[in-house]
Protein backbone atom coordinates (compact mmCIF):
# COMPACT_ATOMS: atom_id res chain seq x y z
CA UNK A 1 0.00 0.00 0.00
CA UNK A 2 2.68 2.48 1.04
CA UNK A 3 5.36 3.17 -1.53
CA UNK A 4 8.25 3.61 0.88
CA UNK A 5 9.51 1.67 3.86
CA UNK A 6 11.66 2.59 6.84
CA UNK A 7 15.23 3.28 5.87
CA UNK A 8 14.44 4.25 2.26
CA UNK A 9 16.26 7.27 0.93
CA UNK A 10 13.77 9.64 -0.63
CA UNK A 11 13.84 13.00 -2.31
CA UNK A 12 11.24 15.68 -1.79
CA UNK A 13 9.70 16.83 -5.05
CA UNK A 14 10.75 20.24 -6.17
CA UNK A 15 7.37 21.69 -7.11
CA UNK A 16 5.83 25.06 -6.42
CA UNK A 17 2.11 24.82 -7.18
CA UNK A 18 -0.41 27.28 -5.78
CA UNK A 19 -2.81 26.03 -3.11
CA UNK A 20 -2.62 24.89 0.49
CA UNK A 21 0.57 22.84 0.74
CA UNK A 22 2.00 20.93 3.69
CA UNK A 23 5.53 20.57 2.35
CA UNK A 24 7.54 23.61 3.41
CA UNK A 25 9.54 25.34 0.68
CA UNK A 26 12.85 24.90 2.51
CA UNK A 27 12.74 21.12 2.31
CA UNK A 28 11.76 20.72 -1.35
CA UNK A 29 14.42 19.06 -3.47
CA UNK A 30 16.24 17.70 -0.38
CA UNK A 31 17.15 14.07 0.26
CA UNK A 32 16.35 12.29 3.48
CA UNK A 33 15.67 8.92 5.05
CA UNK A 34 12.26 7.54 6.00
CA UNK A 35 12.30 7.24 9.77
CA UNK A 36 8.67 6.31 10.45
CA UNK A 37 5.36 5.90 8.69
CA UNK A 38 2.70 6.96 11.16
CA UNK A 39 -0.28 6.18 8.97
CA UNK A 40 -2.57 7.14 6.14
CA UNK A 41 -4.39 10.45 6.33
CA UNK A 42 -6.98 12.35 4.33
CA UNK A 43 -4.99 14.69 2.11
CA UNK A 44 -5.01 18.10 3.82
CA UNK A 45 -4.23 19.79 0.51
CA UNK A 46 -7.69 18.65 -0.59
CA UNK A 47 -9.45 19.05 2.76
CA UNK A 48 -8.39 22.69 2.66
CA UNK A 49 -10.88 23.27 -0.16
CA UNK A 50 -13.78 21.50 1.50
CA UNK A 51 -13.27 18.27 -0.42
CA UNK A 52 -13.04 14.82 1.20
CA UNK A 53 -9.26 14.47 0.97
CA UNK A 54 -9.22 11.39 -1.22
CA UNK A 55 -7.22 9.52 -2.17
CA UNK A 56 -5.80 9.36 1.31
CA UNK A 57 -2.05 9.75 1.55
CA UNK A 58 0.50 7.75 3.51
CA UNK A 59 2.50 10.09 5.73
CA UNK A 60 6.22 9.65 6.36
CA UNK A 61 8.50 11.12 8.97
CA UNK A 62 11.63 11.91 6.98
CA UNK A 63 14.96 12.67 8.62
CA UNK A 64 17.35 15.07 6.89
CA UNK A 65 20.90 16.03 7.79
CA UNK A 66 20.95 19.75 8.56
CA UNK A 67 24.24 20.06 6.69
CA UNK A 68 22.48 18.80 3.56
CA UNK A 69 19.49 21.09 3.99
CA UNK A 70 21.58 24.21 4.58
CA UNK A 71 24.92 24.54 2.81
CA UNK A 72 25.98 27.09 5.43
CA UNK A 73 24.82 25.13 8.50
CA UNK A 74 27.11 26.02 11.37
CA UNK A 75 26.29 23.25 13.88
CA UNK A 76 27.73 19.72 14.07
CA UNK A 77 27.24 17.53 11.00
CA UNK A 78 25.23 15.06 13.10
CA UNK A 79 22.36 17.55 13.64
CA UNK A 80 19.13 16.58 11.93
CA UNK A 81 15.68 17.81 11.09
CA UNK A 82 12.54 15.69 10.85
CA UNK A 83 9.76 16.79 8.54
CA UNK A 84 6.44 15.01 8.02
CA UNK A 85 5.79 14.58 4.32
CA UNK A 86 2.88 13.03 2.45
CA UNK A 87 3.67 10.39 -0.14
CA UNK A 88 2.72 12.41 -3.22
CA UNK A 89 5.56 14.81 -2.37
CA UNK A 90 8.24 12.10 -2.35
CA UNK A 91 10.19 10.31 -5.06
CA UNK A 92 12.61 7.41 -4.60
CA UNK A 93 16.28 8.19 -4.49
CA UNK A 94 19.45 6.13 -4.54
CA UNK A 95 21.67 5.77 -1.49
CA UNK A 96 23.22 9.09 -0.42
CA UNK A 97 26.51 9.78 -2.12
CA UNK B 1 14.57 28.44 -13.48
CA UNK B 2 11.56 30.69 -13.04
CA UNK B 3 11.17 32.61 -9.82
CA UNK B 4 8.65 31.07 -7.44
CA UNK B 5 6.83 32.94 -4.72
CA UNK B 6 6.70 31.81 -1.13
CA UNK B 7 3.44 32.34 0.64
CA UNK B 8 3.68 34.53 3.74
CA UNK B 9 3.21 31.69 6.22
CA UNK B 10 5.96 29.48 4.77
CA UNK B 11 8.70 30.77 7.04
CA UNK B 12 11.18 27.93 7.54
CA UNK B 13 14.78 29.04 7.06
CA UNK B 14 14.14 32.76 6.58
CA UNK B 15 16.30 35.20 8.49
CA UNK B 16 14.86 37.01 11.43
CA UNK B 17 15.83 38.64 14.71
CA UNK B 18 16.04 37.28 18.22
CA UNK B 19 13.03 35.42 19.61
CA UNK B 20 11.00 37.75 21.83
CA UNK B 21 10.27 35.55 24.81
CA UNK B 22 7.97 37.88 26.71
CA UNK B 23 4.88 36.09 27.94
CA UNK B 24 1.38 37.39 27.43
CA UNK B 25 -1.73 35.84 28.73
CA UNK B 26 -4.39 35.25 26.14
CA UNK B 27 -7.01 37.95 26.04
CA UNK B 28 -10.60 36.82 26.56
CA UNK B 29 -11.57 37.58 22.97
CA UNK B 30 -8.68 35.43 21.70
CA UNK B 31 -9.94 32.47 23.67
CA UNK B 32 -13.39 33.09 22.25
CA UNK B 33 -12.02 32.90 18.71
CA UNK B 34 -10.29 29.67 19.62
CA UNK B 35 -13.51 28.24 21.04
CA UNK B 36 -15.53 29.06 17.92
CA UNK B 37 -12.97 27.18 15.85
CA UNK B 38 -12.98 24.15 18.16
CA UNK B 39 -16.77 23.95 18.06
CA UNK B 40 -17.35 24.35 14.32
CA UNK B 41 -14.60 21.81 13.56
CA UNK B 42 -15.51 19.25 16.21
CA UNK B 43 -16.75 15.76 15.42
CA UNK B 44 -20.33 16.68 16.22
CA UNK B 45 -20.46 19.60 13.79
CA UNK B 46 -17.73 19.08 11.15
CA UNK B 47 -18.66 22.39 9.53
CA UNK B 48 -15.10 23.16 8.55
CA UNK B 49 -11.66 21.67 8.90
CA UNK B 50 -8.50 23.16 10.35
CA UNK B 51 -7.08 22.73 6.85
CA UNK B 52 -9.68 25.15 5.50
CA UNK B 53 -8.92 27.60 8.31
CA UNK B 54 -5.23 27.44 7.40
CA UNK B 55 -5.91 27.84 3.70
CA UNK B 56 -7.95 30.93 4.50
CA UNK B 57 -5.13 32.35 6.64
CA UNK B 58 -2.53 31.70 3.96
CA UNK B 59 -4.70 33.42 1.36
CA UNK B 60 -5.14 36.63 3.36
CA UNK B 61 -2.17 37.95 1.40
CA UNK B 62 1.36 38.86 2.51
CA UNK B 63 0.72 42.33 3.89
CA UNK B 64 -2.38 41.31 5.84
CA UNK B 65 -0.71 38.13 7.13
CA UNK B 66 2.22 40.08 8.50
CA UNK B 67 0.13 42.89 9.93
CA UNK B 68 -2.49 40.90 11.82
CA UNK B 69 -1.93 39.10 15.09
CA UNK B 70 -2.41 35.36 15.36
CA UNK B 71 -6.06 35.40 16.43
CA UNK B 72 -6.86 38.34 14.17
CA UNK B 73 -5.83 36.07 11.30
CA UNK B 74 -7.94 33.26 12.72
CA UNK B 75 -11.18 35.24 13.03
CA UNK B 76 -10.66 36.76 9.57
CA UNK B 77 -10.19 33.37 7.95
CA UNK B 78 -12.89 31.69 10.02
CA UNK B 79 -15.48 34.29 9.04
CA UNK B 80 -14.47 34.14 5.37
CA UNK B 81 -14.71 30.35 5.23
CA UNK B 82 -18.08 30.32 7.01
CA UNK B 83 -19.37 32.84 4.45
CA UNK B 84 -17.92 30.76 1.63
CA UNK B 85 -19.71 27.69 2.96
CA UNK B 86 -23.02 29.48 3.35
CA UNK B 87 -23.16 29.04 7.12
CA UNK B 88 -23.47 32.81 7.46
CA UNK B 89 -23.77 35.55 4.85
CA UNK B 90 -21.74 38.74 4.55
CA UNK B 91 -24.92 40.71 5.04
CA UNK B 92 -25.73 38.94 8.30
CA UNK B 93 -22.21 39.47 9.58
CA UNK B 94 -22.32 43.13 8.56
CA UNK B 95 -25.60 43.78 10.39
CA UNK B 96 -24.46 41.91 13.47
CA UNK B 97 -21.13 43.72 13.58
CA UNK B 98 -22.98 47.04 13.50
CA UNK B 99 -25.20 45.85 16.36
CA UNK B 100 -22.26 44.76 18.49
CA UNK B 101 -20.29 47.93 17.85
CA UNK B 102 -23.29 50.14 18.65
CA UNK B 103 -23.97 48.23 21.87
CA UNK B 104 -20.38 48.36 23.08
CA UNK B 105 -20.05 52.06 22.21
CA UNK B 106 -23.28 52.87 24.06
CA UNK B 107 -22.09 50.91 27.11
CA UNK B 108 -18.94 52.96 27.28
CA UNK B 109 -20.77 56.27 27.05
CA UNK B 110 -23.09 55.39 29.91
CA UNK B 111 -20.33 54.43 32.28
CA UNK B 112 -18.83 57.28 34.28
CA UNK C 1 -29.29 42.30 28.77
CA UNK C 2 -29.99 45.96 29.47
CA UNK C 3 -27.94 48.80 28.11
CA UNK C 4 -26.93 49.73 31.60
CA UNK C 5 -24.88 46.69 32.23
CA UNK C 6 -21.55 46.18 30.66
CA UNK C 7 -21.76 43.46 28.09
CA UNK C 8 -19.77 40.65 29.68
CA UNK C 9 -17.77 40.05 26.52
CA UNK C 10 -16.81 43.63 26.02
CA UNK C 11 -13.07 44.19 25.99
CA UNK C 12 -12.03 45.00 29.53
CA UNK C 13 -9.59 47.80 29.14
CA UNK C 14 -11.55 51.03 29.26
CA UNK C 15 -9.10 53.24 27.44
CA UNK C 16 -8.25 50.82 24.67
CA UNK C 17 -10.63 51.12 21.76
CA UNK C 18 -12.03 47.76 20.80
CA UNK C 19 -10.96 46.46 17.44
CA UNK C 20 -12.74 45.35 14.30
CA UNK C 21 -11.61 41.81 15.07
CA UNK C 22 -13.15 41.78 18.53
CA UNK C 23 -16.41 43.05 17.07
CA UNK C 24 -16.26 40.41 14.33
CA UNK C 25 -15.65 37.68 16.90
CA UNK C 26 -18.68 38.65 18.97
CA UNK C 27 -20.85 39.06 15.87
CA UNK C 28 -19.91 35.61 14.64
CA UNK C 29 -20.57 33.98 18.03
CA UNK C 30 -24.01 35.57 18.25
CA UNK C 31 -24.89 34.59 14.68
CA UNK C 32 -23.79 30.99 15.16
CA UNK C 33 -25.83 30.77 18.35
CA UNK C 34 -28.90 32.23 16.63
CA UNK C 35 -28.46 29.65 13.88
CA UNK C 36 -28.18 26.94 16.51
CA UNK C 37 -24.74 25.86 15.29
CA UNK C 38 -23.86 25.78 18.97
CA UNK C 39 -25.60 26.86 22.15
CA UNK C 40 -24.42 29.34 24.73
CA UNK C 41 -23.87 26.42 27.07
CA UNK C 42 -21.75 24.51 24.58
CA UNK C 43 -19.70 27.63 24.01
CA UNK C 44 -19.13 28.16 27.72
CA UNK C 45 -18.13 24.53 28.22
CA UNK C 46 -15.63 24.81 25.37
CA UNK C 47 -14.08 27.92 26.93
CA UNK C 48 -13.79 26.16 30.27
CA UNK C 49 -12.25 23.10 28.67
CA UNK C 50 -9.52 25.18 27.15
CA UNK C 51 -8.86 27.08 30.34
CA UNK C 52 -8.36 23.75 32.09
CA UNK C 53 -5.52 22.78 29.75
CA UNK C 54 -2.03 23.60 30.92
CA UNK C 55 1.48 22.22 30.82
CA UNK C 56 0.66 20.46 34.10
CA UNK C 57 -0.91 17.62 32.12
CA UNK C 58 2.20 16.97 30.04
CA UNK C 59 4.35 17.38 33.15
CA UNK C 60 2.37 14.71 35.01
CA UNK C 61 2.96 12.22 32.22
CA UNK C 62 6.67 12.99 32.08
CA UNK C 63 7.06 12.57 35.85
CA UNK C 64 5.31 9.20 35.66
CA UNK C 65 7.55 8.17 32.75
CA UNK C 66 10.63 9.10 34.79
CA UNK C 67 9.71 6.80 37.64
CA UNK C 68 8.05 4.02 35.66
CA UNK C 69 10.00 2.72 32.63
CA UNK C 70 7.07 0.55 31.58
CA UNK C 71 4.84 3.61 31.51
CA UNK C 72 7.44 5.43 29.42
CA UNK C 73 7.32 2.68 26.81
CA UNK C 74 3.53 2.87 26.70
CA UNK C 75 3.65 6.66 26.47
CA UNK C 76 5.99 6.59 23.50
CA UNK C 77 3.90 3.89 21.82
CA UNK C 78 0.52 5.60 22.31
CA UNK C 79 0.33 8.88 24.13
CA UNK C 80 -3.47 8.91 24.12
CA UNK C 81 -3.77 5.63 25.98
CA UNK C 82 -1.01 6.67 28.35
CA UNK C 83 -2.84 9.93 29.05
CA UNK C 84 -6.01 8.01 29.88
CA UNK C 85 -4.13 6.01 32.49
CA UNK C 86 -3.65 9.30 34.36
CA UNK C 87 -7.23 10.42 33.64
CA UNK C 88 -5.98 12.98 31.11
CA UNK C 89 -7.43 13.62 27.67
CA UNK C 90 -4.85 13.92 24.90
CA UNK C 91 -7.50 14.60 22.25
CA UNK C 92 -8.00 12.95 18.89
CA UNK C 93 -4.98 14.35 17.04
CA UNK C 94 -2.12 11.86 17.41
CA UNK C 95 0.69 13.18 19.62
CA UNK C 96 4.12 11.63 19.28
CA UNK C 97 6.41 11.73 22.30
CA UNK C 98 10.06 12.53 21.52
CA UNK C 99 12.42 11.20 24.14
CA UNK C 100 15.54 13.20 24.90
CA UNK C 101 18.58 11.01 25.57
CA UNK C 102 22.25 11.65 26.27
CA UNK C 103 22.71 11.39 22.48
CA UNK C 104 19.71 13.31 21.10
CA UNK C 105 18.05 16.58 22.08
CA UNK C 106 14.65 17.17 20.45
CA UNK C 107 12.98 20.50 19.84
CA UNK C 108 9.64 21.20 18.15
CA UNK C 109 8.53 23.98 15.81
CA UNK C 110 5.84 24.46 13.18
CA UNK C 111 7.19 26.50 10.28
CA UNK C 112 3.91 26.66 8.34
CA UNK C 113 1.44 27.31 11.13
CA UNK C 114 1.77 26.93 14.88
CA UNK C 115 0.85 23.31 15.47
CA UNK C 116 1.32 22.47 19.11
CA UNK C 117 0.33 19.64 21.49
CA UNK C 118 -2.30 21.90 23.08
CA UNK C 119 -4.30 19.03 24.53
CA UNK C 120 -1.39 18.22 26.84
CA UNK C 121 0.29 21.63 27.21
CA UNK C 122 -2.47 24.21 26.68
CA UNK C 123 -2.28 27.16 24.30
CA UNK C 124 1.15 27.96 22.85
CA UNK C 125 3.16 30.93 24.08
CA UNK C 126 3.43 33.91 21.72
CA UNK C 127 7.04 33.22 20.88
CA UNK C 128 6.17 29.75 19.58
CA UNK C 129 3.87 31.46 17.06
CA UNK C 130 6.36 34.22 16.24
CA UNK C 131 8.02 34.78 12.92
CA UNK C 132 11.47 34.63 14.53
CA UNK C 133 10.96 31.23 16.15
CA UNK C 134 9.22 29.67 13.16
CA UNK C 135 11.77 30.87 10.62
CA UNK C 136 15.02 30.37 12.54
CA UNK C 137 14.53 27.17 14.55
CA UNK C 138 14.90 24.93 11.52
CA UNK C 139 18.02 26.70 10.28
CA UNK C 140 19.99 27.64 13.38
CA UNK C 141 18.47 25.62 16.20
CA UNK C 142 21.50 25.85 18.46
CA UNK C 143 21.49 29.63 18.29
CA UNK C 144 17.77 29.76 19.06
CA UNK C 145 18.25 27.32 21.96
CA UNK C 146 21.06 29.48 23.29
CA UNK C 147 18.66 32.44 23.36
CA UNK C 148 16.59 30.33 25.76
CA UNK C 149 19.71 29.71 27.82
CA UNK C 150 20.06 26.16 26.58
CA UNK C 151 23.49 25.05 25.43
CA UNK C 152 23.60 21.60 23.88
CA UNK C 153 27.08 20.02 23.69
CA UNK C 154 28.34 19.41 20.15
CA UNK C 155 28.46 15.65 20.66
CA UNK C 156 24.70 15.62 21.23
CA UNK C 157 22.56 15.58 18.10
CA UNK C 158 20.05 18.42 17.95
CA UNK C 159 16.97 17.06 16.21
CA UNK C 160 14.40 19.60 15.08
CA UNK C 161 10.84 18.42 14.39
CA UNK C 162 8.76 20.51 12.01
CA UNK C 163 5.14 19.68 12.80
CA UNK C 164 3.65 20.39 9.39
CA UNK C 165 1.19 17.57 9.00
CA UNK C 166 -1.25 15.49 11.02
CA UNK C 167 0.90 14.73 14.04
CA UNK C 168 1.73 16.79 17.08
CA UNK C 169 4.87 16.41 19.15
CA UNK C 170 5.77 16.66 22.79
CA UNK C 171 9.30 16.34 24.12
CA UNK C 172 10.05 13.97 27.00
CA UNK C 173 12.93 15.78 28.72
CA UNK C 174 15.67 13.92 30.57
CA UNK C 175 15.29 13.51 34.29
CA UNK C 176 17.62 15.95 36.04
CA UNK C 177 20.44 14.40 38.04
CA UNK C 178 20.12 14.19 41.81
CA UNK C 179 16.35 13.71 41.79
CA UNK C 180 16.30 10.12 42.97
CA UNK C 181 13.74 9.53 45.67
CA UNK C 182 11.63 12.59 44.87
CA UNK C 183 7.91 12.05 44.74
CA UNK C 184 6.11 11.99 41.41
CA UNK C 185 4.36 15.27 42.23
CA UNK C 186 7.63 16.99 43.04
CA UNK C 187 9.23 15.66 39.87
CA UNK C 188 6.33 17.07 37.86
CA UNK C 189 7.17 20.56 39.14
CA UNK C 190 10.55 20.29 37.42
CA UNK C 191 8.89 19.75 34.05
CA UNK C 192 8.33 23.19 32.54
CA UNK C 193 6.34 24.04 29.46
CA UNK C 194 9.55 25.01 27.68
CA UNK C 195 11.11 21.63 28.45
CA UNK C 196 8.10 19.95 26.81
CA UNK C 197 8.73 22.03 23.69
CA UNK C 198 12.44 21.27 23.87
CA UNK C 199 13.79 24.82 24.09
CA UNK C 200 14.98 24.10 27.62
CA UNK C 201 15.83 21.19 29.87
CA UNK C 202 13.80 20.08 32.86
CA UNK C 203 14.60 22.33 35.82
CA UNK C 204 17.57 21.32 37.91
CA UNK C 205 16.84 20.50 41.48
CA UNK C 206 16.79 23.74 43.43
CA UNK C 207 17.70 22.99 47.02
CA UNK C 208 16.63 26.44 48.12
CA UNK C 209 13.23 26.10 46.61
CA UNK C 210 11.81 23.75 49.18
CA UNK C 211 11.50 20.93 46.71
CA UNK C 212 13.29 18.60 49.03
CA UNK C 213 10.72 19.21 51.72
CA UNK C 214 8.30 17.20 49.65
CA UNK C 215 10.72 14.36 49.41
CA UNK C 216 8.92 11.15 49.78
CA UNK C 217 9.45 9.36 53.05
CA UNK C 218 10.82 5.99 52.24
Amino acid sequence: MSRFVLGDTVQVRQAYPPGHLRTPTFIRGKRGVVEASPGIFANPEELAYGRPGTPKQPLYRVRFLQSEVWSDYTGPTSDTIMVDIYEHWLIPDGPPS
Amino acid sequence: MVKHLRKPHDLGGLQDGQVDRSEHTHEPWEKRVDSIMRLVSDKKRLILTVDELRRGIEDLGPSVYDELSYYERWISSLTNVLIEKGVVTSDEVGHKMNDVEARWSADREIEP
Amino acid sequence: MTKHHRHPNQPDIEDTPFTRFQVMTEALIELLMEKKVFSAKEFRIQLEKMDAKSPADGAKMVARAWIDPEYKIRMIADVNLAAQELSLDAGHIPIQVLENTPEIHNVIVCTLCSCYPRMLIGLPPDWYKSRAYRSRTVREPRIVLAEFGTEIPNDVEVRVHDATADLRYMVLPMRPPGTEGLSEDTLATLVTRDSLIGVSLAMPLDLDNGQLENKEEI
